[in-house]
């Protein structure tokens, strides 16, 4: 289903997140590149956050307001000093409003390599049928 | 769009070379977007993926990109005297063919990049590692480009 063809990838700087309310904390907050799908039985996100370590990452469902929070720590040791500096790192922040139909109990988190797959399925009346026609 | 033009702005050698007003209103540009942004123009860098940092201690640079969903035995890193080059190809893997997208912002493809380092690196010292994403390359420097410290005689 993905673009399996091999086309170069073009560079683009991280998005700076318009946060609500403002920040208590100096840093930079970007907004993480998803990809939002769904089959009949659930809807899967993933997000890049890369740098971000699972104990860092907050996921927060609030009245159907999925919360992503996630932390980077700097990775440069305090010796170091910047020869080249092309992308900034900070935090990692995006809000998502989710519909009834998601099972909230059921929703399952898994960060790997800096990626975040979330997987929210669905509840089972919402779940398509198809609906037969009957004639006379 | 409206150009006021003052007289004492004129260049003086009159109209001469229009690239050269076009320089100068691209740099009073920049000097604009530096003092709106956080970030100085042109800290995009060269505009190939992937971006990268480059840091440097007494013994090492290091090098750090961001890389998410990469793993290190995918990228193919090679240095030479004082260039590193790396290239690889970031797959997304292949979903479920029935679904159906509400966003699509993550990006596949290849990717080929060239860095040259201020300095000669030993090519057999370095260490490549990727951890959460993050790819970071310690390089360290070759003993010629270190500095040192020069005793000045007292006669």
């Amino acid at each position: 289903m993905t673009d399996t063809e091999s086309k170069a990838i073009q560079a683009k700087g991280k998005m700076e997140a318009a946060t609500p309310g403002e920040q208590t904390r100096p840093g930079f907050v970007f907004t993480p590149t998803v990809d939002i799908f769904e089959t009949d039985k659930e809807i899967t996100l993933l997000a890049d956050m890369p740098g971000v370590k699972g104990e860092d990452l907050l996921i927060d469902l609030h009245e159907n307001v999925l919360t992503l929070d996630g932390n980077v720590r700097p990775p440069e040791s305090p010796g170091e000093i910047d020869v080249l500096r092309e992308y900034r790192t900070g935090k990692y922040y995006r809000q998502f409003t989710l519909s009834e139909i998601v099972d909230q109990a059921e929703i399952k988190a898994q960060l790997k390599d800096g990626v975040l797959r979330l997987t929210l399925p669905k509840v089972k009346a919402a779940t398509p049928r198809r609906i037969t026609v009957q004639g006379q | 769009m409206f150009l006021l033009r003052r007289p004492d702005y004129w260049p003086a050698s009159g109209w001469r070379d229009p690239f050269e007003e076009l320089e100068r209103m691209r740099r009073q540009m920049d000097l604009m977007s530096t003092t709106l942004f956080r970030t100085p123009a042109g800290e995009t860098g060269a505009g190939v993926f992937p971006m990268m940092n480059v840091t440097e201690d007494k013994d090492n640079y290091y090098l750090r990109a961001e890389l998410p969903g990469m793993k290190a035995e995918e990228l193919v890193i090679s240095v030479t005297g004082n260039s590193i080059s790396i290239s690889g190809e970031r797959k997304l893997a292949a979903e479920d063919y029935k679904a159906q997208y509400h966003r699509r912002e993550r990006e596949a493809g290849t990717f080929n990049r060239i860095v040259n380092l201020p300095a000669q690196i030993e090519s057999e010292k370095v260490e490549a590692s990727c951890a959460d994403g993050v790819l970071t390359v310690a390089l360290p420097k070759s003993e010629m480009a270190k500095p040192k410290r020069i005793a000045v005689k007292l006669s």
